[in-house]
């Protein structure tokens, strides 16, 4: 964690889904290297800050700027759609709750993980396809699979698959949507270990949504709890777990990391 | 005198219960009390007097109603009570460590490397790291052949031990201690002392906890009773 420049500034941000919201009244600030979970119940609003922090869901009210590697500070309401993709192919990774919906399913591992590179104008094949077996073997999936398809994988391959996919450009903002949820425990610790490694080892600011508050413990530096479309406390993850202040955030710990 | 690493000054704390129907439940009152550069102080009192819950709150891991504890950081003093949580966590980074009464495992990382990484973070070369680990895992008789292994499935003494070899592995100007020697047998409860009073000889300011009154008479230069902080049952703080 370092620098004195926000990575993203959030203010009073929401989402309406016709006349009913789903997450409202959001202000955040993440700098450089930063973890930050949100936490809370299906049908608080998480998925749908993720969704609109990441510009998958119209942004209804408020602001979102981000800050370029060069220094400038953008509104993204304001940025055009193309420069919103480029920051996608190069500053941004989304790791998605189901490995599918992030991988292409009948595309080889190593094409999977090489597309983003041709993407932002790798040409070169034999340096792409080194890329992607080093890659595969950052995120411990055995290289003579590389022209396997995912299809083929186990949940915990597949979604480490998707992990390289969207680290394999250096993005400096990776957003997560449950990324352990639906694996078994063992894979689950497994996967868990990997990401908290890496995200130190490059320093990603990482927006990552959970209802495992454990998860938020092991990989995060700060929580947000949400309830009802809401933040109803924040601050540093152990200080929210341990000492939580909100009733609902109470419920939540006691409801969860008991037994 | 210096100025001091640790000043607490005018703290409260009171747990609110709301799964209890809101329940209030004073703890603290107007705690206050200061420890220097090369000084070791004990908090003593009886269990539920709220000693851990003052190493929580020096450590930022407990909120604080009202007061401030200033600690005193490279880049200048900081109130943790009132902190965001990035000075917080550079706080916990460059100036005070805390030795917990157990060891909160990361799973498949090895004993020596659990002992490192604190170093390691905190940019010490590799080498020199495990070097140190390697020796602090020594004192603390660990067996050379547990190293390579996960604590996990070590037994309690041991990831005690390995506990500690982590938490005294920096060089950090503030240490918090609770109960650093519970279910030690006595060679390594020598051992730990010994440990504390290499620190203090560097100059670390150290706030602990000792149920053992040996250990505690051994290290503490003085003890503050944390009743006279008591705040009165039934009161709103």
């Amino acid at each position: 964690m370092s620098g004195d420049q926000t990575l993203l500034e959030v203010r009073g941000a929401g989402h309406r889904y016709g006349d009913r919201y789903g997450c409202r009244d959001v202000d955040l600030d993440l700098w450089p290297g930063e973890v930050l979970a949100v936490v809370g119940e299906s049908g608080s609003g998480k998925s749908t800050l993720l969704g609109t922090l990441s510009q998958r869901l119209s942004l209804t009210e408020g602001s979102i700027h981000y800050r370029l590697p060069d220094g400038t500070r953008v509104d993204l309401s304001e940025i055009s759609e193309s420069a919103v993709r480029r920051l996608w192919r190069t500053e941004w990774g989304f790791v998605h709750q189901n490995a599918a919906d992030g991988l292409r399913m009948h595309v080889s591992a190593g094409g999977n993980v090489g597309e983003p590179l041709m993407a932002t104008g790798w040409r070169h094949y034999g340096r792409i396809r080194a890329a992607a077996a080093q890659w595969l073997e950052r995120v411990e999936i055995p290289v003579d699979r590389i022209d396997d398809t995912p299809a083929t994988f186990s949940g915990g391959m597949r979604q480490r698959l998707q992990i390289a996919r969207n680290l394999v450009v250096s993005p400096r903002l990776v957003f997560m949507d449950e990324p352990t949820s639906g694996l078994d425990v063992s894979v689950q610790a497994r996967l868990l270990d990997l990401i908290r490694s890496l995200v130190t080892e490059l320093g990603l600011a990482v927006i990552i949504v959970t209802h495992d508050l454990a998860v938020a413990r092991l990989i995060s530096h700060r929580t947000l709890v949400m309830k009802d479309g809401r933040v109803i406390e924040s601050g540093l993850t152990d200080r929210v777990l341990d000492d939580p202040q909100a009733a609902y955030t109470q419920l939540l710990v006691s409801s969860i990391l008991q037994g | 005198m210096t100025q001091p690493i640790l000043a607490v000054s005018g703290v409260d704390k009171t747990f609110t219960m709301h799964l209890q129907g809101g329940q209030r439940l004073p703890v603290l009152r107007e705690l206050a009390f200061e420890v220097h550069a090369g000084e070791c102080v004990a908090l003593g009192g009886a269990s539920g007097a709220g000693k851990s819950s003052i190493l929580k709150m020096v450590y930022g891991n407990y909120a604080v109603d009202h007061g401030t504890i200033m600690v005193r950081a490279p880049g200048g003093v900081i109130d943790i009570a009132a902190a965001d949580p990035r000075r917080v966590i550079a706080a916990r980074r460059d100036t005070m460590g805390y030795v917990s009464q157990f060891l909160h495992c990361v799973p498949r990382v090895a004993a020596l490397q659990v002992v490192a990484e604190p170093l390691l973070e905190r940019g010490v070369p590799t080498t020199e790291a495990r070097d140190r680990a390697a020796e602090l895992l020594t004192r603390l008789a660990i067996p050379e052949r547990l190293w390579a292994l996960p604590p996990a499935t070590f037994s309690g003494g041991e990831q005690q031990r390995v506990n500690i070899a982590r938490g005294f592995a920096p060089e950090l100007p503030l240490l918090l201690l609770d109960e650093p020697t519970a279910s030690l047998d006595t060679s390594n409860r020598e051992v730990v002392t010994e440990l504390i009073r290499e620190k203090l000889a560097r100059g670390t300011a150290i706030l602990g906890i000792f149920h053992d009154a040996e250990v505690r008479d051994a290290v503490a230069d003085r003890v503050v009773p944390v009743e006279m902080f008591a705040a009165p049952a039934g009161a709103a703080a």
